[in-house]
């Protein structure tokens, strides 16, 4: 049992989670994840570390509700317990000196970004984040990531805070400008927008990596479940990534593949009582 | 009944029927097949026995079970003292009794099976393990000795990490035993299903060995969680025992298309995380019509489960014949009972994808057999032009696992040979002082029983080592 010791709303239905996990919080480095089991009947879902604390013993979560076992998860209240929790897996982030690099967030992304961004910037790396969202609430760790990046770009659909539009626009400004131009890109959120900033910095020729979220079970390179095409190679996310180079992803695959269960996503969500299927998001994919 | 038969009398006696569940009901529940032997049964088969003195059956036996004492033990009815020589010689007899491969082990060389049937002793080691699981009042009392103070780390809850820390709790030694899943029991229970193997038995083997004082943490990844450097530092000693957790992959076309699984997922999906009922979370694709490729234990269990998850048609696609494939007999058997097609001289090519990205099909190549290769079984060799169609939504790939690298890989100093197993003596010694491993990650994908030697005799070797250590 992992007790849970704070529980924040960061934005509707957006939870930042504070859990007692001494092994994870001395073992894990930044771009790592960890498999949470909820309950004895429940799924085992894939979260990354978004933070560690090695002498109090705890590891920090961030999470978006967007279906049952992420909704069952952010309704344990503090004092409660997550039944299983395994990690840290995956790759940590290969942090090097890139000078200039520009760290992009969409959505709940932006959690998943923040402990990569602050080691980016605590190897010296001169960091602009940039984050995006669909209106002003949904804009998360804003003040977190400006303590350590040079600066903090914001898009918002709606306009409702920052620059109107995409993450991308934002991005291609800082591309288009020489004084501004980042060597290398790190993309983390919807599947749609990592692909879309793979293109737009793929004639440049500028670095991006993005950090891939298949579906996954053991998440120890034991079910080849969480599998994707990079180049011309099949790799298991689970412990050749998750973070990956952006230019050889094949993202359409992922995408798919990320379908797979939908019907039986919607059943079980149907099944959910009124005011609990409220509670979770529906995610642009 | 009369306690001293004649040779002729007991030559007399026909080998018994397993009970088992009709095949059309059994399809559609996920409830064992066997049913196992009533007592009158189980005596009458024990009767059977010559009690040969040459004792052919035990040399036949990895792990050297004293089977004629034993089955005399319970021909005269006395299941206490049965239990008790099984028990010494076996710690896992409810799961070995279901799922060794006796025919190629003691009941190959029973003597009675020179002329008609040998006897059953799988049948009859389930039949005395059962009954011990039911009556644990009637078994002696386990008196453990006194501390010896050392500590010993077991990596892999699997036959063989299960049977090493029963035989270290029962030295005196602390156990700590650490497993990568949230649940104990390795392949016994993400891997074999409950028609086969009931999870309460692995259920009940694990609460012994706690009940010996033998500490059980999940949710450690050796490797990630803790390294082995890690554990050498706090343990006198580490027994490694993860198993062949690494899914071999087709390399074919289409192997990613939605609908293609590895045996590991679909059997994790089903087995460990309960995707068989109705009220569990857990999603799987209900194929109609399911390919399962490959002839071993793993293909039997995928291609059963399929039809047990509501499959119109499920094909075992196996590229040698029947007569060379690893699977034990009885799931041969029982797989055609139940329905199962057996497509044989064939090998994948392509899976064929729909526009959607779902899998439609399964494209064969004819094989033949050809001249024999190194194990010995005739190399199948594919018939130019042949091919053919198979018109499928799910297709499972059941042609092996091999040794997982994630734990090896943070261990430089360990040996390893060329398909990453760990090397060791024969007694489990691996290259690194005080380090110890067995079971499929020294073997390759093997068996219970051989996982649960490998345990057993280790554990041997880590008790001396562990004397002398002081
Ligand atoms: C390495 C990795 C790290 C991740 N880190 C985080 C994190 O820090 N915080 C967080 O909130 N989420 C994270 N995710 C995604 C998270 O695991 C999924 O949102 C979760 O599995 C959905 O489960 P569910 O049962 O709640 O929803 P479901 O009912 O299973 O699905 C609801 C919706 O989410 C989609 N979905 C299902 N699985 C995934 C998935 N793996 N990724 C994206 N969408 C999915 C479904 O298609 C559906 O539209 C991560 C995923 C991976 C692989
Ligand atoms: C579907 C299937 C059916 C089979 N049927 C039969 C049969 O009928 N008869 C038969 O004799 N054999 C059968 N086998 C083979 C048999 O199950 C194996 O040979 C046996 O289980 C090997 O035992 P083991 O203890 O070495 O490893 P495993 O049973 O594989 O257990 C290894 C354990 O270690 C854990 N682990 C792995 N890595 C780590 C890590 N880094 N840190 C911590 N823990 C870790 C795993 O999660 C697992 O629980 C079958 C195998 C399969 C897959
Ligand atoms: S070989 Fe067969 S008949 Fe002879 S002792 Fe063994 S089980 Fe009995
Ligand atoms: S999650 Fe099973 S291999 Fe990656």
């Amino acid at each position: 049992m992992f007790k849970v010791l704070q529980n924040d709303t960061l934005a509707p239905n957006v939870h930042r989670m504070v859990i007692h996990a001494p092994r994870i919080a001395k073992a894990r480095k930044p771009g790592q994840f960890v498999i949470v089991h909820p309950e004895a009947d429940g799924e085992r879902i894939p979260l990354t570390i978004g933070d560690a604390d090695p002498q109090a013993g705890t590891i920090t979560l961030f999470i978006q509700a967007v279906g049952a076992s992420t909704l069952k998860i952010v309704t344990t209240p503090a004092g409660g317990s997550l039944r299983d929790i395994a990690g840290p897996l995956g790759k940590p982030t290969e942090i090097e000196k890139w000078g200039r690099v520009a760290c992009v967030g969409g959505g709940l992304g932006t959690a998943v970004l923040y402990p990569l961004a602050k080691a980016l910037a605590e190897a010296g790396n001169e960091v602009t984040t940039i984050i995006g969202g669909r209106a002003k609430p949904y804009i998360i760790l804003a003040d977190e990531l400006a303590a350590f990046s040079t600066d903090v770009l914001v898009a918002t659909e709606d306009g409702s805070l920052g620059q109107q539009g995409f993450v991308t626009n934002v991005l291609k400004d800082l591309i288009d400008n020489p004084d501004t131009r980042p060597n290398a890109v790190f993309a983390i959120g919807p599947v749609p927008m990592m692909r879309a900033v793979a293109e737009l910095t793929r004639p440049y020729g500028i670095k991006t990596i993005v950090s891939l979220n298949p579906i996954m079970i053991d998440g120890t390179g034991m079910c080849g479940g969480c599998r994707v095409k990079v180049g011309d190679e099949t790799k298991f996310a689970c412990v050749d990534g998750p973070e990956f180079d952006g230019h050889l992803v094949d993202f359409g695959l992922l995408m798919d593949r990320l379908s797979m269960y939908r019907d039986t996503e919607a059943k079980i969500m149907a099944e959910l009582p009124e005011e609990l299927r409220d509670k979770i998001i529906k995610v642009k994919r | 009944m009369k306690k001293n038969l004649t040779p002729k009398e007991r030559m007399a006696i026909e080998r018994v029927k397993m009970p088992e569940q009709d095949p059309q009901r059994r399809i559609g529940n996920f409830e064992e097949v066997n049913q196992g032997l009533t007592e009158e049964q189980a005596i009458r088969e024990a009767q059977r026995c010559l009690l040969c003195k040459s004792r052919p059956c035990i040399a036949g036996c990895p792990v050297r079970v004293r089977i004629p004492d034993f089955i005399a033990a319970l021909a005269e009815g006395n299941l206490p003292e049965a239990a008790r020589i099984l028990l010494a010689d076996n710690t896992l007899p409810a799961v070995c009794g279901r799922v060794c491969p006796q025919e190629t082990q003691c009941e190959q060389v029973c003597v009675r099976g020179a002329k008609g049937a040998p006897v059953a002793v799988g049948y009859l080691e389930r039949f005395v393990a059962d009954w011990a699981l039911a009556h644990p009042d009637k078994l002696p009392k386990e008196e453990l000795p006194e501390s010896t103070g050392k500590k010993v780390a077991i990596v892999g809850s699997g036959p063989a990490g299960l049977t090493m820390a029963g035989e270290l709790a029962r030295k005196g030694h602390g156990v700590t035993l650490f497993e990568a899943l949230h649940d104990t029991g390795g392949v016994l229970r993400y891997g074999i299903p409950e028609f086969r193997l009931p999870k309460r038995i692995v259920d009940t083997e694990v609460a012994r060995l706690q009940a010996l004082g033998v500490e059980i943490e999940c949710n450690v990844v050796v490797g990630k969680t803790v390294t082995l450097d890690e554990l050498r530092q706090e343990f006198d000693a580490v027994f490694i025992g993860n198993g062949a957790g690494l899914p071999v992959m087709l390399n074919i076309e289409g192997e990613n298309l939605k609908g293609v699984y590895s045996a590991n997922e679909y059997l994790t999906r089903v087995n460990l995380m309960a995707a068989w009922r109705n009220d569990h979370p857990t999603p799987i694709i209900h194929g109609k019509r399911v390919a399962v490729i490959g002839g071993g234990n793993t293909a039997m269990d995928a291609v059963r489960t399929s039809k047990r998850l509501g499959a119109d048609r499920s094909i075992i696609v196996y590229r040698r014949t029947e007569a060379e494939m690893p699977a034990r007999l009885e799931e041969v058997h029982h797989a055609k009972e139940e329905g199962i097609e057996f497509i044989l001289l064939a090998a994948p090519l392509e899976i064929l994808g729909d526009e959607n990205g779902w899998v439609k099909g399964l494209l064969c190549q004819r094989m033949q057999l050809g001249e024999p290769d190194a194990s010995g079984r005739r190399r199948p060799v594919a018939i130019e032009g042949e091919t053919f169609e198979l018109e499928v939504d799910v297709v499972v790939n059941a042609i092996g696992t091999r040794a997982n690298p994630l734990l090896t890989a943070t261990a430089p100093d360990l040996r390893l040979n060329k398909w990453g197993n760990i090397e060791t003596d024969e007694n489990g010694a691996t290259n690194l002082p005080g380090v110890f491993a067995g079971g499929d990650i020294v073997r390759g994908g093997a068996t219970v029983i051989l996982a649960m030697g490998d345990g057993k005799s280790a554990a041997v070797a880590i008790d001396s080592f562990l004397k002398q250590k002081n």
